[in-house]
């Protein structure tokens, strides 16, 4: 079924990299060959400590729980396949920042022994909270940008979005991953996002994808019976799957700096996600597997592969006949914003989408920055209109105030400025390090206020406790003064009642003394 | 495989490079510095190889002073631009110490002593012309008379005689006179403009003689300039349009009171050369797209305003450095809406 094209939205900027897709896409998706250890990040989100529900030593089976988040939001983590766990400790993996992971090491056998799975759900008849507990359980983490928990993402869109956008635009170049889906799982990706309809409660569910991906197209209008789902034809243009550009395409919504595009009503997951929520649903899986580009000119083929969370890169790379000679980097994710790995000693991740092995050639190093002649082309094409080449000199001059008055927290890595610049200036790793000197003038400041706040209100409890003794020793003062006042002008009525009173101190002394010698009155 | 040097991303680029850019100016300034060959002879040439010869010397030289790699700083080949639009705006009888002059204030002044390529607030061939224009006023005024008018242009080694200040008999009167716009500037209050133009033979079909001609190689050029996207329309156009409106407001229908028609202005001295290729300069122009329309807009209206009411032959060297001035301010008050952000 075929839906008329509505209304597109026009981003600004943008670049048109060539796509080198079409090396991973010859064939279907291929399965990894299980390798002889597994290495399973546990790490939870926000830092959050893991809750590990495996010791080493012990034999796990494929799909059993291995850790899950301690508090909120947490991320479950699954055993990939049978075997061993032989240890839990740090390990690199690849991410932005480098530091290591723990992770869960399995040594995995043939047996192939499983653990039961979840039941199947008919979503249709489950309320939101089960359907959201099931991708919780099957700790599924968004499978294409920064892998935040899926339930969480869902939890904070429940009744709170009308529009549901599947981000099938997969805009950088080389990775495949998402069109391999849509081509081969199509009705498996749309069933998820029936699924993510049902749970949130919008309406319309909006398929943005890139004109470059004929296939994947008419694969998903075929299969889109249902109305509430759109399949929107954008033009190729990276970032156009950068989450707000997308977005604004699809909607027209420009979702405001600062805010979350829930608070406009709109929720967007990709497909990786999408196909790994019918799965959980539908089939009671956990994730354990993805699908991953393993492509570039170092490999003898490249294609994509469904492989299991923690397959050491070089398995995969061993397999797609990798010629160590020629390779020259190696690149996960694309190569646009993708993150350039240490070595191939490195599992795969619930968010490696793509691994590039590439060779000197295909993407060579680039040559030495020249100075910037502020031609402006990285303002052209920088899609949140952003000026990159004064940013550069805030950067560089440390002048955090400018960068900030110019927006630079706004800027999203994607490297466009970058890519055209004339004269190679490495643009993003100037706004990186700028970005984290802002975070951690941030934090100084937080500290500070933090600390300044304590000092005060020290200062201010040792003032008031002082004004209190100061209060108690001037009414001690004022009774004592008044004391002798009062005496002279007591009436015998009271003198009386203290005579009494010392009178029956006096007789329970008496009876108390051979029994507790050293015990001390009670006040009267 | 554990020595894989870890590198920022984008991992990929387009290819373009800075000397790339700097190369298709060269070669957008074909047309023009063809036709002001063809009009006013080999003192364009020599002023060209001159003072691209001096600008590479210079450039490495200041390079071994700030101690930089030499080689890599010459590749970008901003010295060489920098030299042929000073070259190209000069007259071409000039003698070799006033280019020399002129390329030592471009280079060694108003680009390195400001911190070299990308950080000089003012564009360096103006900047050298301006400081010609005012330290020698007699030489950077003389022009050729062009081909179309005399018939006799100096041949090479008259041209070379006045290269090297040798004109001791004074042939190089022979072939001076003023230019158009000079003439122009001269009848003012005097004759209608159409009996101007019979009166004179520096006057050509729209503009002055010749000089149209020149124009419009560099309006060719400036033209390729844009669809090779080196640079955006928003400058030229600024440029051309605030000349063009100022020119129509001024014509007084070509009466004695008249300051030109717009098509004369836009086809007179170096308007084009102005518009496409040194208000464009993209170091010492503003950055956004609104920026660069008032920009340019603010550097024509006082090209027109130097021509009509200034004592300047031609006004585009100042209203450049003028307009420079104006760049952080236009910076400033044009920054682009940020995605995400309210006006």
């Amino acid at each position: 079924m075929t839906s008329a094209t509505p209304k597109l939205w026009n981003c600004a900027g943008g670049i048109h990299p060539p796509a080198n897709k079409q090396q991973s896409l010859q064939g279907c998706i291929r399965t990894a060959v299980l390798p002889p250890q597994l290495i399973v990040p546990v790490t939870q989100p926000l830092n959050n400590p893991p809750q590990l529900c495996v010791h080493i030593g012990e034999r796990v089976h494929k799909g059993q729980l291995l850790a899950q988040g301690s508090s909120h939001p947490g991320l479950a983590a699954h055993a990939p396949a049978a075997g061993k766990v032989t240890a839990i400790t740090e390990h690199q993996v690849p991410g932005m920042s480098g530091v290591p992971e723990l992770c869960v090491v399995i040594d995995t056998d043939a047996t192939d022994t499983t653990w039961p799975k979840l039941p199947v759900l008919d979503y249709l008849h489950t309320d939101s909270d089960a359907l959201i507990q099931r991708v919780a359980d099957a700790g599924i983490s968004g499978l294409g940008g920064a892998g935040y928990p899926a339930h969480s993402k869902l939890q904070s869109a429940l009744h709170k979005v009308d529009t549901l956008v599947l981000n099938a635009t997969e805009c950088e170049p080389y990775i495949s991953a998402d069109e391999a889906l849509l081509q081969q799982h199509t009705e498996t990706v749309l069933n998820g996002c029936l699924i993510l309809l049902q749970i949130t409660g919008a309406t319309r569910c909006l398929i943005g994808i890139e004109d470059s991906k004929p296939q994947a197209i008419s694969a998903l209008r075929s299969h889109a019976y249902d109305p509430r789902l759109q399949v929107m034809v954008i033009p190729a243009l990276y970032p156009s799957g950068a989450e707000r550009q997308l977005i604004y395409t699809l909607t027209g919504k420009e979702i405001p700096t600062g805010s979350w595009p829930v608070d406009c009503g709109v929720l967007c997951h990709n497909v990786g996600t999408a196909f790994a929520v019918a799965r959980a649903v539908m089939h009671g899986e956990v994730l354990v597997s993805r699908v991953t580009t393993i492509t570039g000119a170092a490999l003898a083929q490249a294609a994509n592969y469904e492989v299991l969370i923690g397959t050491p890169l070089a398995s995969l790379l061993q397999q797609s006949g990798l010629d160590t000679t020629k390779l020259s980097r190696l690149i996960s994710g694309g190569p646009l914003m993708g993150i350039e790995l240490p070595h191939a000693g490195l599992p795969l991740t619930k968010l490696t989408n793509c691994i590039i092995a590439t060779t000197g050639q295909e993407l060579p190093t680039p040559p030495p920055a020249q100075a910037c002649i502020r031609c402006g082309y990285c303002a052209q094409v920088c899609p949140i209109h952003l000026l990159p080449q004064q940013l550069y000199w805030f950067a560089r001059s440390h002048e955090l105030e400018q960068a900030q008055a110019h927006n630079l927290k706004d800027c999203i890595d994607c490297g466009a400025c970058a890519y055209v610049c004339p004269s190679h200036i490495p643009l993003v790793q100037y706004f990186r390090a700028a970005k984290a000197e802002l975070v951690q003038a941030h934090d100084q400041r937080l500290r500070a206020a933090h600390s300044k706040q304590r000092f005060e209100a020290h200062q201010q409890r040792v003032a008031s406790e002082l004004a209190l003794t100061e209060q108690r020793r001037a009414e001690r003062t004022t009774l004592a003064k008044q004391q002798p006042a009062t005496t002279n002008s007591s009436s015998t009525a009271a003198q009386d009642a203290v005579a009494a009173a010392l009178a029956r101190v006096h007789a329970r002394k008496a009876a108390l003394k051979p029994a507790v010698a050293d015990n001390k009155d009670p006040p009267p | 495989m554990n020595n894989l040097q870890p590198l920022s991303s984008p991992h990929g680029h387009a290819g373009s490079k800075t000397s790339q850019v700097m190369l298709q100016v060269l070669l957008a300034c074909v047309p023009g510095t063809a036709a002001l060959w063809f009009f006013f002879g080999y003192g364009v040439l020599i002023n060209l190889v001159w003072l691209t010869a001096l600008a590479v010397a210079l450039e490495a030289l200041v390079m071994l002073l700030r101690k930089r790699p030499v080689l890599f700083y010459l590749r970008d080949y901003s010295a060489v631009v920098t030299a042929v639009l000073l070259a190209l705006a000069l007259p071409p009888a000039t003698p070799w110490w006033l280019g020399l002059t002129g390329i030592l204030f471009a280079i060694v002044i108003a680009k390195h002593l400001f911190g070299g390529l990308g950080c000089n607030p003012f564009n360096p061939a103006m900047a050298g012309y301006a400081a010609l224009l005012i330290a020698y006023p007699a030489p950077m005024t003389r022009w050729l008379l062009p081909q179309a008018v005399t018939h006799a242009l100096p041949d090479l080694a008259t041209a070379f005689d006045f290269f090297l200040d040798r004109d001791v008999h004074g042939h190089i009167d022979a072939f001076t006179g003023a230019t158009a716009l000079d003439k122009f500037r001269q009848q003012h209050g005097a004759q209608l403009v159409s009996e101007f133009w019979q009166s004179t033979k520096v006057m050509g079909q729209w503009s002055g003689a010749g000089w149209e001609w020149v124009n419009a190689g560099f309006l060719y050029g400036g033209l390729y300039l844009l669809y090779k996207k080196i640079i955006t329309w928003h400058i030229p156009l600024g440029f051309l349009l605030a000349i063009a409106i100022l020119a129509a407001l001024f014509y007084d229908g070509g009466s004695s009171q008249s300051h030109g028609s717009p098509l004369m202005h836009l086809f007179a001295g170096g308007t084009m050369l102005g518009a496409f290729f040194i208000a464009t300069d993209p170091v010492t122009a503003a950055t956004s797209s609104k920026g660069r329309l008032i920009y340019g807009a603010l550097t024509g209206s006082i090209v027109f305003v130097i021509r009509a009411f200034g004592a300047y032959p031609d006004g585009v060297a100042f209203a450049i450095l003028i307009g420079n001035m104006a760049v952080p301010m236009i910076d400033r008050f044009t920054r682009p809406r940020t995605f995400g952000h309210s006006p």
